[in-house]
C-alpha cells in the first residue's frame, strides 16, 4: 500500500510538474506522452490500490484504520503519522475526483468545473509539503529515521520501538 | 477504555477533509481570488518556480514549434486581392499596438496583467486587401492541427492583435513565437500560437477546440459552461 502510492505519487508529480511549470515544459517538451504517462499512472495506481483491497491482507489494512479512525495512542502509528494517513486518504480520493474532472471535462463540457484544476493544484502543494516533511522524518531526522526499516523491512529495533512507541510495544506484549 | 473506542476521530477527520476538498470545486475559485494578492506575491517571490497565478503551457502536438527567423513566413492568403508573406522583420516594421490584459484560460487559471505588443490586424490586412466576400478569418499554428478562426467582427474588437511580444520581450517558445494571436474578450484557446497561415474566409470554419466541443465564441464568463 506505502510502495503503490510513493511509487504512483513521484511519477504524478514529476510528470504532472513537467505538464504544469512553463519552465520544464518547455524542457522536456512531450505533452502528450507526460500526458499519456500522468494517466496511466493515475489508472494503474487506482487499479492497484483495487488490487491491494482484493487480493492483500485486508485483516491488516482494517487494522490500521481502526487504529487510524480512534487516534489510537497505543497503536503502531503516533499521532502524526495517523493524522498524515487520514490526510493521505483524503488527499488520494480529492486528487482521483478532481484529476477525473480534468480528463473528462476535456470530454464533456459539462464536467468542466473552473476550480477543478485549482483544487487539482492546491492538493499537489499540501501533498508536496507533507511529502518533504515525511522523506525528512524518514531519511534525515536522526531520532526518527530508523522508521524507514519499518517501511522497507517491515520491522524496527525493539529498542527504538520502546523509545519512540511505547504504548505500542506495551500493546503489543499484552497481546503476546 | 471502550468509550474512546467508539470515538470515531480518524473517519470524522477524514469525512471532513473530502467534504471540504469537494465543496471547493464550488468555493475554490472565489477564496483563490481573495487569496491572490498574498499567493501573486509569493509567486513573484519564487518566480517560474512556483507557478501561483502564472502560464501553463498546453501543445496539442509532440513538441513545440522551433522559430527560424531565417525560413519561417507569415503567409496571408484565401479571399484576398494581394495575397502576401511577410518576413518576421517586415512585421517588426509595422506599426505597433500595445495593451494590457488579463489572459483568462477555460481551464480556469489567470494570469493578470499580460502586456502585450504587436500589431492591429487592421493594418496587416490592408496590405492583403480582403474581398467583399470575407467574411472570417483563419487562423493556421505550426503546430499541426491546431487551428482557430474569428468572426470579422471579432477581429475588430478593441484589443484584439498579431501578439510579437509579451512582457516587454519577443515571445518565448512556450508562448508561441514569433507571433500569436490575442484577444483577450476570449479564452485563450482562441489565441492561436506559432501563427504561420492567415485565410480570409466566407464563413467561419470550426477550430481544432471547437470540433472537441467547445464554444466557437469562447467569450470569457459567458461561454463553455460559464456564466457570470
Amino acid at each position: 500500500m506505502h510502495w503503490v502510492h510513493a511509487t504512483a505519487f513521484c511519477i504524478l508529480l514529476g510528470s504532472g510538474l513537467c505538464l504544469y511549470l512553463p519552465s520544464l515544459a518547455e524542457a522536456v517538451n512531450r505533452r502528450p506522452l507526460l500526458k499519456s504517462i500522468h494517466l496511466y499512472t493515475a489508472a494503474s495506481w487506482a487499479g492497484a490500490l483495487l488490487l491491494i483491497f482484493v487480493l492483500g491482507d485486508r485483516r491488516s489494512l482494517l487494522r490500521t484504520a481502526r487504529e487510524v479512525d480512534r487516534l489510537d495512542p497505543n497503536g503502531r502509528m503516533n499521532r502524526g503519522q495517523q493524522l498524515n494517513t487520514i490526510v493521505t486518504a483524503a488527499f488520494a480520493i480529492l486528487f482521483a475526483i478532481t484529476g477525473f474532472l480534468l480528463w473528462y471535462g476535456e470530454r464533456d463540457t459539462r464536467f468542466r468545473f473552473a476550480s477543478t484544476l485549482l483544487v487539482h493544484d492546491w492538493l499537489m502543494y499540501v501533498s508536496f509539503v507533507l511529502f518533504l516533511g515525511h522523506l525528512y522524518y524518514a531519511l534525515i531526522l536522526p531520532s526518527t529515521r530508523h522508521s524507514l526499516s519499518g517501511m522497507t523491512r517491515g520491522w524496527v529495533r525493539e529498542d527504538w520501538a520502546k523509545r519512540r512507541h511505547p504504548g505500542w510495544v506495551a500493546a503489543l506484549r499484552r497481546n503476546d | 477504555m471502550s468509550d474512546a473506542a467508539d470515538r470515531h476521530y480518524g473517519r470524522g477527520a477524514f469525512l471532513l477533509l473530502l467534504g471540504g476538498g469537494l465543496s471547493s470545486l464550488a468555493w475554490g475559485t472565489k477564496a483563490s481570488g481573495v487569496l491572490s494578492p498574498l499567493t501573486s506575491a509569493f509567486s513573484q517571490l519564487v518566480g517560474n518556480i512556483f507557478p501561483v497565478g502564472g502560464w501553463r503551457i498546453y501543445t496539442i502536438s509532440g513538441s513545440m514549434p522551433i522559430f527560424d527567423p531565417k525560413t519561417w513566413r507569415l503567409e496571408i492568403g484565401g479571399l484576398v486581392k494581394k495575397p502576401r508573406s511577410f518576413t518576421y522583420d517586415e512585421l517588426l516594421a509595422l506599426p505597433r499596438a500595445h495593451q494590457v490584459n488579463d489572459f483568462h484560460c477555460v481551464t480556469g487559471w489567470t494570469v493578470r496583467n499580460v502586456r502585450w505588443s504587436g500589431v492591429r490586424f487592421s493594418h496587416l490586412l490592408d496590405q492583403v486587401e480582403p474581398l467583399p466576400q470575407a467574411k472570417a478569418i483563419r487562423f493556421v499554428s505550426l503546430e499541426q492541427p491546431y487551428n482557430d478562426s474569428l468572426s470579422l467582427g471579432q477581429l475588430h474588437l478593441l484589443d484584439v492583435m498579431l501578439a510579437l511580444e509579451m512582457d516587454g520581450e519577443p515571445l518565448t517558445r512556450p508562448h508561441g513565437s514569433p507571433a500569436r494571436v490575442v484577444i483577450p474578450e476570449m479564452y485563450g484557446y482562441k489565441g492561436v500560437k506559432w501563427l504561420t497561415r492567415i485565410e480570409m474566409v466566407a464563413h467561419q470554419p470550426t477550430g481544432y477546440w471547437e470540433g472537441l466541443g467547445y464554444d466557437q465564441n469562447a467569450w470569457v464568463g459567458r461561454s463553455n459552461g460559464y456564466t457570470t
